[in-house]
């Protein structure tokens, strides 16, 4: 299943990446893959900027704007001018 | 986050009781009984723990032996938490546990201390002899708690020292869950408690595979799926938010029909509101259950889309063919039209909160579209049943 089209904000600096192979280990929709000891996306639309990429790169070579994918979070961010954080450890709100 | 309250069990031998001791030593001789470890856990909140099986020691402290197989209790518990807002409690102790008989060279699982994150966890690793460090991600599941933070670095670092692992295991690393990777910085965790993190598979169910494959993933353990079982699952909380609204709703539906000059006629409240009541309902099913369950068979990719498709398509059929919109006028069918597939829309918008594979800039693209919609949707709907209403009482 796929989301929108060309919206992800992943970016990937292929030039920094030093060929550990983290990102495809973590990625849970497979949007890397190692190609000649390097990585490459293979499909951006894939993404779901989950940011588990990012956060186990240590040479920085991507960068994704990550944060839940949950129209609640995102309409209860915009109410209270916050970043959209699952309303799951409030207490109200029966999300994840 | 609670601290870990270190029981001395030598001045309260009773302290132990949910941790049954399982050492067969003659009392007299039995060095546990006189020397015995300090438990890891908080003995209040292990009590009436029917998964726990036993206690092994440990120079580090006393662990909890627990148990692979599920009981009734545990089975209960989780529909309980797939249908209320039990799930929002249903939290067990952090810290560390043990499964069979593990040793120094066992493996160590990281788990979340939501309830049912650690029951997967443990039902996969029957016959074998592993510990399981449980961070305090608040009662909330590895992937979400991952995306808060609270299945992290920071907790991961603290709980692996207070758990004090170093000196419970030989080897230097733990085996976390690959969606715990999204809060879980492994070259972090090495370089402040000189433990590597390996990611194991998505799925607790795929770890006896990935162990015996040499801990080596498959492309497959590696994706996360989104079976029509496993949206299915979810419909139960996707509907139970709209319940309070739909009783607003149906309320006011009923007023509106029976408002008469002599008060509320309850008859013609009744005969008045059903037909939108069944399309309430249809509405809420098709947004809240259709939607999730038909989701890669509905077209377009945007939920809002999806939803507003489900919603037509039972919407539409009900208006047309159930009589009991006959000789209806124009502005009840058009208030029809237009609000309830967009009650279908805005629910399986909702669902976006519970997919797998939908991103916050997507969901934010929608929300720019589909908001400024329900809102004159909502007016224009409105305007339509007062018109309606006005029509039926020859006002206008």
């Amino acid at each position: 299943m796929k989301y929108l089209k060309n919206v992800t904000t992943l970016t990937y600096t292929g030039e920094k990446c030093t060929g550990c192979g983290r990102c495809v280990d973590v990625c849970p929709h497979a949007v890397f893959a190692m190609i000649g000891g390097k990585a490459a996306v293979l499909d951006r639309d894939l993404c779901m900027e989950c940011g588990a990429c990012q956060r186990n790169c240590s040479a920085g070579a991507i960068a994704v704007d990550a944060g839940v994918g949950c129209a609640s979070a995102i309409i209860r961010g915009k109410l209270t001018g916050s970043e959209p954080v699952c309303g799951c450890s409030e207490g109200g709100g029966a999300c994840c | 986050m609670k601290p870990l309250k270190i029981v001395n069990t030598n001045m309260d031998p009773a302290a132990l009781s949910p941790l049954r001791q399982q050492s067969s030593c003659a009392p007299k001789a039995c060095s546990c009984t006189t020397e015995a470890a300090p438990a890891l856990h908080d003995e209040k909140a292990l009590r009436g723990a029917r998964w726990i099986e036993g206690a092994i020691d440990t120079p580090a402290g006393r662990v909890p032996v627990v148990s692979t197989a599920w009981k009734a209790a545990d089975r209960l518990g989780q529909v309980r938490a797939r249908v209320s807002s039990f799930r929002m409690k249903y939290a067990i102790d952090p810290g560390l546990y043990a499964v069979g008989r593990p040793g120094m060279d066992s493996d160590v699982y990281v788990s979340a201390n939501y309830k049912l994150s650690f029951d997967v966890l443990r039902r996969a690793l029957a016959g074998k002899d592993a510990w399981i460090l449980v961070l305090d991600t608040g009662g909330i599941n590895v992937w979400c708690a991952a995306g808060k933070g609270t299945f992290g670095t920071t907790e991961l670092v603290n709980r692996i020292k207070v758990s004090r692992l170093a000196e419970m295991v030989r080897h230097r690393r733990v085996i976390a869950p690959q969606l715990g990777a999204v809060g879980v910085d492994a070259d972090a965790v090495k370089r402040e408690t000189g433990f590597a993190v390996r990611f194991g598979p998505v799925r607790a169910a795929d770890i006896p595979a990935y162990v015996s494959a040499g801990y080596k993933k498959t492309d497959a353990m590696r994706r996360v799926r989104f079976t029509v079982l496993d949206r299915l699952a979810l419909t139960p909380m996707e509907l139970r938010p709209a319940v309070k609204p739909y009783l607003v709703f149906a309320l006011a539906m009923l007023a509106v029909s029976g408002l008469a000059p002599e008060g509320i006629l309850f008859r013609q409240a009744f005969s008045g509101a059903l037909p939108l009541l069944v399309l309430g309902l249809a509405a809420l099913f098709a947004g809240a259950v259709v939607t999730p369950v038909l989701l890669p068979v509905i077209p377009f990719r945007s939920f809002a889309v999806k939803g507003l498709v489900a919603g037509a398509a039972l919407v539409v059929p009900i208006v047309l063919y159930s009589g009991m919109f006959e000789g209806a006028d124009a502005a009840l069918l058009a208030a029809s039209y237009v609000f309830f597939p967009l009650v279908s829309s805005y629910l399986a918008l909702q669902f976006t909160g519970a997919s797998t594979y939908t991103g916050m800039t997507g969901v934010k693209k929608e929300l720019r579209y589909a908001l400024p919609v329900y809102i004159g949707g909502s007016i224009v709907s409105a305007i339509g049943l007062i018109a309606h209403n006005l029509l039926v009482r020859g006002i206008i």
